[in-house]
């Protein structure tokens, strides 16, 4: 069909733009790989290239780009034939060009909506899209209170904080979660993000399940309170909580460097939790897997009881028809796939700031991958 | 290229060191040669070209935004919120048309004199040597991509903000315009001071230039009457350049009404109005259509759209105001001097 033949079309024009840039960036990425030596090499041994090659398209969530970044690496590495192209153009880009046939797969902080996988039978014959989560991470809520090392805060609190009825630090609620911290008489700059974000969902989508009382805004990926101050993207407000005295602002942990400190979370557990990976790994452990048939989509639960789960996490799924994959990116789409949900693949995640899948859930992944046709 | 030289003339060329005969000229002037019909053909088409852009632009965003206004549950004109992807979809752009608006007023108010003091400097005071310096450098300033004010305004300008925003709100936070809640100085005020230095170049250059036209009879009739300089500009160079003046101004206008990263980049964006300029708020057409569109759905996608229409139709209204005012004032235009 006509349509057809233009999104052909339009796909050899972007597949041209990438191998150009793919050739530009291959000198960069070749100098590095030397440098780490052996432990890639290594790794590089287990990935299975089975017969994939060519170009392997896909855009998506921002937030996992790190983790793709660190993935494509290894995996070019030990797979030559094979190039992967991932655009980090935002969730809903993401699942847009996925179900307009360009892309082999997408990647989302949510999971697809009935409406969105109703649309993509179209593109997966005798098929339909497919959540799998891939990349955990935990949200870190960093502050910048002058004299004051370790914060602990829970729900009801933070979500007042960022609803501007707690406006000073040195406020009773706070006061009473952190006897021991010499909390000043200081303004709290709250800071939002200015752009529509999938961090910015999962943190309201925390405070509604876990403050429901003091938090009356539905979830969204926009902002929705009003008040408060605002930045664009996590580096953004990250930049704003290092250099504002008073602030406090969420974002992906791997974003709180450089001198950031990050709130301890109470919990009904007996202590408060801090953000690591290994405690929201422990926290996605707790999520209900909700999608039927081969989808996985989870259920997170954002108000764990465990010891050292971590209640704010992000989970991001990659999107693939279960059925009705392109043949010709098929080899490359599951080799890939199961890379990154292989124990190497799941093993890089930690030094780049995102939580690993628990075991119970990244073997369904797997298994749902090699079922992939 | 000299055109006296030129191999295609139809009349036998004279010898190329010859001057031109009477006839080469009369031929040259008129429009029949094949070149001039290729020329005015040429012209002509980019002419009607422009306009059928505008026109498609305008019918593509009028179509996209039907789309949006239609499904929209909350009034498009007075809602402050933005949410196209909630059900029910609400979004207006109250918020985004004041924050441009007023941005712009601040960057303007500032702006504009600065610029039309440079450029007097550059034209009546300074000797020659300087002024050429100084225009060298302003024009400099026009080529510094807007993502470089952005990064430099959010790192350096708004951590230098807080004295003037603590000045101005100890003397002048009665007015309540003017009042400052010691945030963080991301505000309309400083968007404003920012938008004023990216526009300062486009205004100073024009400025200049339309000063530069003045006929040197007026400043020297001036002068033989007894006048001081600054009489002399203000009798002479100000009236003959203030639709330059205007035309400039509405230049930079432009720029700024339209001015997209560097906003996004200093800009507290809230959605909603407050009375303050110094406090935390607002938002403009192009930043949030900039911040919003990367995870847009296609709802999302339209409304913003509609957005865009608005700030096209405010741009179109601007143009036209600065037209009607240079019009009315045609006898000091340059044309006529």
């Amino acid at each position: 069909m006509k349509l057809q033949r233009m999104n052909r079309r339009a796909l050899a024009l972007g597949a041209l733009a990438v191998s150009g840039a793919l050739a530009l960036t291959a000198c960069g990425s070749d100098d590095t790989s030397g440098g780490d030596g052996g432990a890639s090499a290594t790794a590089n041994s287990n990935i299975k290239c089975d017969d994939a090659k060519g170009q392997l398209q896909a855009s998506g969530s921002s937030a996992q780009k790190n983790a793709i970044d660190a993935w494509v690496k290894a995996y070019t590495t030990a797979c030559k034939d094979v190039q992967v192209n991932y655009r980090p153009d935002g969730s809903g880009a993401g699942i847009t060009a996925f179900n307009q046939g360009q892309t082999a797969f997408a990647g989302s902080d949510s999971a697809l909506k009935p409406e969105e996988v109703e649309a993509s039978k179209k593109v997966c014959t005798d098929g339909q899209g497919i959540n799998l989560p891939m990349v955990g991470g935990p949200i870190a809520v960093g502050f910048n209170v002058p004299g004051v090392d370790t914060l602990v805060l829970d729900a009801s609190t933070l979500a007042k904080i960022f609803d501007s009825q707690i406006t000073n630090w040195n406020d009773e609620a706070i006061a009473k979660l952190n006897p021991d911290a010499k909390l000043p008489d200081l303004k709290i700059q709250a800071f939002h993000r200015s752009d529509e974000s999938g961090t910015t969902d999962n943190f309201t989508k925390y405070l509604k399940a876990a403050a429901p009382k003091d938090w009356k805004y539905e979830p969204a990926k926009a902002w929705a309170a009003k008040g408060g101050q605002s930045a664009p993207q996590s580096s953004g407000v990250a930049q704003q909580v290092k250099q504002t005295s008073g602030a406090i602002s969420y974002f992906e942990l791997s974003y709180a460097k450089d001198g950031i400190k990050t709130v301890d979370i109470k919990t009904e557990a007996a202590e408060p939790v801090k953000a690591t990976v290994e405690n929201a790994t422990a926290a996605i452990g707790a999520a209900k897997v909700v999608g039927t048939g081969k989808d996985l989509a989870l259920e997170l639960d954002y108000t764990p009881s465990a010891d050292g789960a971590y209640p704010m996490v992000l989970v991001t799924y990659e999107i693939a028809c279960d059925k009705g994959n392109k043949a010709d990116t098929l080899p490359a789409t599951k080799s890939f796939l199961n890379y990154m949900a292989s124990e190497d693949g799941q093993g890089l995640l930690a030094d780049a700031g995102y939580a690993p899948m628990p075991t119970e859930i990244i073997t369904k992944v797997r298994e749902t991958i090699s079922g992939l046709s | 290229m000299d055109i006296t030289t030129d191999s295609h003339k139809p009349t036998p060329a004279p010898a190329p060191q010859q001057p031109p005969t009477a006839e080469a000229k009369r031929a040259a002037r008129g429009a029949t040669r094949p070149g001039d019909r290729i020329f005015l053909g040429l012209s002509r088409g980019s002419g009607i070209f422009v306009l059928v852009i505008m026109a498609a632009i305008a019918a593509f965003l009028t179509y996209r935004a039907s789309i949006a206004i239609s499904k929209d549950e909350a009034n498009f004109f007075t809602t402050f919120e933005w949410n196209p992807s909630g059900i029910p979809a609400e979004f207006g752009i109250a918020v985004l048309a004041f924050g441009t608006v007023v941005s712009s007023i601040i960057a303007m108010v500032i702006a504009v004199p600065i610029a039309v003091g440079i450029a007097l400097f550059i034209t009546h005071y300074a000797p020659r040597k300087l002024g050429g310096a100084i225009a060298y450098v302003i024009d400099l300033l026009a080529a510094v991509p807007s993502i470089v004010y952005g990064l430099w305004g959010a790192l350096v300008l708004v951590p230098h903000m807080e004295g003037l925003f603590g000045w101005l709100d100890q003397y002048f936070g009665w007015t309540g315009v003017l009042d400052w809640n010691e945030g963080p100085p991301r505000s309309l005020f400083t968007v404003g001071i920012l938008l004023a230095i990216m526009i300062l170049p486009i205004i100073t250059n024009v400025s200049r230039e339309v000063f530069r036209q003045v006929p040197q009879t007026h400043e020297e009739a001036a002068l033989a009457l007894g006048a001081t300089r600054w009489e002399v500009i203000r009798m002479s160079v100000l009236p003959f350049g203030r639709s330059g003046i205007i035309s400039a101004s509405m230049l930079g206008l432009g720029r700024a009404l339209g001015e997209t990263m560097a906003v996004a980049m200093v800009l507290s964006s809230t959605f909603d109005i407050n009375a303050s300029l110094l406090n935390a708020g607002g938002g403009t057409f192009a930043q949030n259509i900039a911040s919003k569109f990367n995870e847009a759905t296609p709802m999302g996608r339209d409304a913003l759209i509609a957005s865009g229409l608005v700030l096209f139709v405010i741009t179109l209204l601007v143009n036209g105001a600065a037209r009607l005012i240079i019009a009315r004032r045609k006898e000091y235009s340059g044309a006529n001097a």
